[in-house]
């Protein structure tokens, strides 16, 4: 099955948003670390949100999948609303992938066990197929022959490319990014940043935090910029780039692509 | 640039490696290490001729009482005369066949499973864990199929000790797992309810506890109601370890980084689902030198069941030692139940140490 097909279709209640945020609020303790954020992503759609360090945007997408829990305001992914209902939290992590800045790969198994284990025990997919699904997509990032290895005795970039893959084998109709090149060398970067546009450029609906400009100009739909935890300004990358409207995108611009 | 051209790999000077190179690193880098060398092998020079002579080249290896024990080395005679003793303590001798049917199986299910080549490694695990201590039990205790019904009073030796470790063991690790998880929970509830049951157990010593369950409990318990001594040492001894249990995989779970938790929860696994399969499993082999450390205390603290009236293989030398036929000979006896301890003790450090690099999956950097 492949990605495409799943994305076009609308959600179950009939609009097309994959996800909606309302009127979101969050604090950590007394720190209010999101304020008011609204947000709505098309299905198929790829979103890059940048904002200097603290600003709010990485724990933003991880509210999506519940990995942090917002306090006011509503959130829909795939028209299924976020409550504190334990099973609604399980379909909707079924259904969003995610990367992580420091790849979070499981060291005691192997790469081909990391890609099957969820579906195995989550999906309730028999092991023979889990794999072949498995193998097809760490030929699709490229490392296929590292399947038997363990991720310790991998590169960044290749580890990357692997949580990548693992996160696919889920199926999923959204993907995650929390600055996924962040912790990479840079000529690891590239690799990387290669198999994110493949997947872009295949309709997965994709939500990334990212300080990647050239990969923001090349496949976003929409960029948007979060400082002191509200969004501050959206638009499509090249109005974003070319004719910033707030004074602190302008400041954030400069000194991110002036350098 | 154009000057650059790349070295071929090289092997490294000869006299840093082989035997030479060990001794030059390892014996006399330094006029202090060369000092320390010399003295270590004065030392052994001092002490080793005596030790074997009294062991081996001076002792006395055969007789029917303390009489035959004329020589200046050990008796090991004594030891040869009350084998059964320490090792069946007072199980009746037409059954020892039953006892030893036990440590064959206890050497069939377990040796294998110490070989990665050996093919039905897992069955034999499942075994060792569930039809192993059935069969065991009754084999011993008898009272089925016709086998004559032996009091747990009767055991003793090395095979109470090892009945007592085993059980321990297998017990204890899976409550400590349960009640560190307890404690690391969100749950008020559970969590204080470990929190209690932990501190509880590991704030008395061993020796109060099982004297508690052997001479206090009966005293709560209502008229009528007994049960078995050996089974209510046991319970002491596993409801203590596990405590002990808890807390070393409290701390494997702590040093597991929260990415591995949330790199869990964003594939969908459920709580329990990523316990078994991704935080337990790193956070176990973190610790096995704490958990080994614990079954090692474990095994050796059996021998405190003693006061409350248990002969294991401490107590039956100390029993054998008051024999006036062997009047005298009492070193001999300690020094068998220091080697039985040692062997099993040391053997569980080894199989560690074995499993730490097995499971060595070359993520620490």
């Amino acid at each position: 099955m492949s990605a495409t097909a799943t994305n076009i279709q609308s959600s179950p209640d009939g609009n097309n948003f994959a996800i909606e945020i309302k009127g979101m609020h969050k604090w950590y303790g007394q720190f209010h670390v999101l304020k008011d954020i609204n947000l709505e992503v098309k299905q198929g759609e790829r979103i890059v949100i940048c904002g200097p360090s603290g600003s709010g945007k990485s724990t933003m997408i991880r509210c999506i999948n519940r990995l942090e829990e917002h306090q006011q305001g509503q959130i829909m992914v795939q028209g299924i609303e976020l409550t504190d209902d334990l099973k609604k939290i399980d379909e909707i992590r079924r259904e969003v992938g995610m990367c992580f800045q420091h790849f979070n790969l499981f060291p005691h198994l192997t790469v081909l066990e990391n890609c099957t284990l969820a579906p195995i025990w989550v999906r309730k997919m028999p092991k023979a197929e889990a794999e072949e699904v498995a193998m097809s997509l760490l030929e699709r990032v490229k490392i296929p022959d590292q399947a038997a290895k363990f991720p310790g005795q991998l590169s960044g970039g290749q580890q990357q490319r692997v949580a990548i893959a693992r996160s696919l084998c889920m199926n999923p109709k959204i993907m995650l990014f929390d600055e996924p090149t962040s912790a990479l060398d840079p000529e690891m970067i590239k690799e990387v940043l290669d198999v994110m546009v493949e997947l872009a450029n295949e309709g997965m609906t994709m939500l990334c935090v990212t300080h990647e400009m050239g990969f923001a100009k090349m496949v976003a739909d929409r960029v948007i910029f979060m400082d002191v935890g509200q969004i501050v300004e959206e638009n499509n990358p090249h109005e974003f780039f070319d004719n910033p409207q707030h004074d602190r995108t302008k400041l954030f611009l400069s000194q991110i692509l002036d350098h | 640039m154009s000057g650059f051209k790349e070295i071929a790999d090289m092997p490294p000077p000869a006299s840093t490696t082989g035997v030479v190179g060990w001794v030059r690193q390892n014996l006399v880098s330094t006029p202090m290490n060369t000092f320390f060398t010399f003295i270590g092998l004065y030392l052994i020079y001092l002490l080793l001729p005596p030790v074997l002579d009294w062991a081996i080249f001076s002792a006395t290896f055969s007789g029917e009482d303390g009489a035959a024990c004329t020589g200046t080395g050990a008796c090991w005679a004594f030891v040869r005369a009350r084998i059964t003793l320490f090792i069946y303590g007072f199980y009746p001798s037409e059954e020892y066949w039953r006892m030893n049917l036990v440590f064959a199986l206890l050497a069939i299910t377990f040796v294998p499973q110490f070989f990665d080549a050996f093919p039905y490694k897992k069955w034999f695990g499942i075994f060792s864990l569930t039809g192993f201590p059935f069969i065991s039990f009754y084999l011993i205790s008898g009272d089925i199929l016709g086998l004559a019904h032996v009091e747990t009073e009767s055991w003793g030796g090395l095979s109470l000790t090892l009945i007592l470790s085993f059980v321990g063991i297998i017990a204890a690790l899976p409550f400590g797992v349960l009640l560190a998880l307890g404690r690391r929970s969100n749950m008020p509830i559970i969590r204080t309810m470990c929190i209690i049951f932990i501190e509880l157990w590991r704030g008395v010593p061993l020796i109060s506890v099982l004297f508690m369950a052997s001479v206090m409990l009966p005293l709560f318990l209502p008229e009528g109601v007994t049960f078995n001594k050996l089974l209510r040492a046991m319970i002491g001894i596993v409801m203590f370890q596990s405590a002990y249990m808890a807390e070393v995989i409290r701390g494997g779970l702590q040093a597991i980084p929260k990415g591995q938790y949330e790199a869990a929860s964003a594939l969908g696994l459920s709580y329990w689902k990523s316990m078994t399969f991704i935080i337990m499993p790193q956070a176990l082999k973190l610790v096995i030198p704490g958990i080994v450390n614990t079954f090692i205390a474990l095994f050796k603290d059996t021998t405190l069941v003693l006061i409350i009236g248990l002969f294991d293989v401490l107590g039956s030398v100390q029993s054998a030692i008051v024999d006036p036929a062997w009047r005298g000979v009492s070193t001999e006896g300690y020094v068998f139940a220091a080697f039985c301890f040692w062997v099993f003790c040391f053997g569980m450090s080894r199989y560690s140490m074995a499993l730490e690099r097995k499971l060595h999956t070359g993520h620490k950097r």
